[in-house]
């Protein structure tokens, strides 16, 4: 089970005045049960990618690969591939639509054909998964606050029971609290289900802390791909291109630099905070 | 997808035509408009055709996005053409089976079917070559007189410029929603009229939704920023006339009176 870009190319607007290359030569694979970061600047093509990986967007040229078989081919039946591959998007909540919070997330898993009692059940299922208040079940969804809408959003998501997750922005607003919460919620869910992953964000910080492997987006390409502390210690490489590094990161590397035997690597607080000691504990 | 919709469809290089003044491009497409009713011979049509080849030349836009505004009003131009050239009595010019078409009918089609193209070309060029917020102030600006008679002249091109501001906003919105939906399973190719309908609800009413908190949105950073209306406002980029504009106006009246000559000489 993997997802594979194979040379995958895609241009807006082919043939008016405005024409963009958003992706240019994109090779990827995506191996079963990996938790994703993907980082990259406004415009870097990260959203553009994701969008493809369950046949939303079309690719100009390339081929995708889903569990060895070639979602282009004419019979493949991409409707099934939206179910397996299932896609959070930016501001979510945007998308509710129904009289209550229970009846949008059964939504999707009624699209999936499935009679009402299961799709009761999966919707329960999915709210419970997400931590979403019992009280509000049957709330309008236009009622709730921004962090519980997005729950509600993203459940309705979880409720197809995907087998690779993409969530484009899932912290986009949302405050502090809120963003450890669903990031805490993301991580739960791949650690207890298996499933696989994937993190579209454009904060460090955000991803450095949940992600196994991070992608590096630029100009439509990956630029970087590896564990945490591998693509972090690009650090200036990274400012160069817009994006930052985490704090630690930074704070680590000035200590080294002065002399002190840390890690400059070390990518959490976590971690960091275990290094300082390590080194100025010992005195 | 639906981002390939273009509306307003400016064209971005950079002309003579581009670069004139909004209001000398309404009057100049004014004046267009009349002269072609005015023609109804072939020298004025002739006229008209050297005028158009030369600001389309001039406005460095391709002659096949000119032509494009044209499918839209094809099938218009037929029955439009066919009315005439049967409908019309007068002396037959040919008998077909039991219909007669008149010299009269062929004139009176031929005429239609000129002028409405010529219509939507010469238009589109306008449209093609000023931006929308330029067409409004260009708008604004021309029709201030009509101030003294109580016509609220700045409120109708504001409301203009915002209804066409967010048309692009819309339609990446609706971009967005369907495919979040049918992210979640959503099939908007569903045969059937109930079922077509059906499958909108989850599009429709997030759009709604969308479109509401954003012209909320709006009303609330512009009185924060005290808009009070038109009265006293001043412009970003406040139109003025340059040599060029007065070129312009000066070939417009010679096409316009050139084209009364023709009328009267044939």
């Amino acid at each position: 089970m993997s997802l594979i870009l194979d040379h995958v190319s895609y241009t807006y607007s082919v043939g008016s005045g405005y024409e963009v290359k958003a992706l240019n030569d994109v090779n990827l694979k995506i191996e079963d049960g990996e938790f994703i970061g993907i980082i990259g600047h406004t415009g870097s093509g990260k959203s553009t990618l994701v969008q493809h990986l369950n046949g939303l967007i079309q690719a100009t040229s390339g081929t995708i690969y889903y569990n060895g078989a070639d979602i282009y081919d004419k019979d493949y039946d991409r409707k099934e591939l939206r179910t397996q591959v299932g896609m959070v998007f930016q501001y979510p909540e945007h998308q509710l639509f129904e009289t209550t919070v229970f009846e949008d997330v059964k939504y999707g898993p009624k699209n999936q054909g499935l009679d009402d009692k299961q799709a009761t059940l999966r919707a329960f299922e999915a709210l419970q998964k997400v931590k979403f208040p019992e009280e509000n079940y049957d709330a309008s969804p236009f009622e709730l606050s921004g962090g519980q809408k997005r729950r509600a959003a993203i459940a309705g998501v979880i409720a197809m029971k995907p087998a690779v997750l993409i969530l484009d922005e899932p912290t986009a607003g949302l405050d502090p609290k809120g963003r450890d919460e669903i990031l805490g919620l993301i991580r739960e869910m791949h650690d207890k289900s298996g499933i696989t992953i994937i993190l579209v964000s454009h904060s460090m910080e955000d991803v450095a802390n949940y992600v196994d492997r991070i992608i590096v987006m630029e100009k439509g390409a990956p630029l970087f791909d590896g564990a945490p502390r591998e693509v972090f210690a690009n650090y200036k490489k990274l400012e160069e291109i817009g994006l930052a590094a985490p704090q630690v990161t930074y704070l680590m590397h000035d200590l080294y630099d002065q002399g002190y035997p840390v890690d400059p690597q070390a990518t959490t607080v976590e971690e960091a905070k275990q290094e300082i000691l390590r080194v100025f504990g010992n005195r | 997808m639906l981002k390939d919709i273009t509306l307003g469809q400016y064209y971005p290089v950079d002309s003579v035509v581009h670069r004139l003044d909004p209001r000398v491009k309404l009057f100049g497409t004014l004046m267009y408009v009349i002269c072609l009713f005015v023609a109804d011979h072939v020298a004025g049509f002739a006229l008209m055709t050297v005028v158009l080849a030369t600001v389309i030349f001039l406005s460095k836009v391709p002659f096949s996005y000119m032509v494009r505004g044209l499918k839209a009003i094809v099938l218009l131009l037929v029955i439009a053409g066919a009315f005439n050239l049967f409908l019309t009595p007068g002396e037959a010019a040919f008998t077909l089976w039991k219909i007669s078409v008149s010299w009269a009918g062929i004139k009176s089609a031929l005429l239609m079917v000129f002028r409405m193209t010529y219509l939507i070309i010469g238009t589109s060029i306008m449209t093609l070559t000023t931006t929308p917020n330029q067409l409004t102030d260009g708008l604004e600006k021309s029709l201030r007189l009509l101030n003294y008679i109580h016509v609220p002249v700045h409120e109708i091109a504001m409301m203009m410029s915002i209804a066409l501001r967010f048309i692009p906003i819309l339609i990446e919105e609706t971009d967005k929603i369907m495919k979040a939906q049918m992210a979640r399973g959503a099939d908007f190719e569903k045969k059937g009229l109930v079922n077509k309908a059906k499958a909108m609800v989850p599009l429709l009413v997030p759009l709604f939704v969308s479109a509401f908190r954003r012209a909320n949105d709006l009303a609330l950073a512009m009185e924060a920023r005290c808009y009070h209306g038109g009265e006293g406002r001043t412009k970003m980029k406040p139109l003025h006339y340059r040599r060029i504009d007065a070129v312009a106006y000066v070939a417009i009246l010679f096409v316009f009176a050139a084209s009364i000559a023709v009328a009267i000489l044939y």
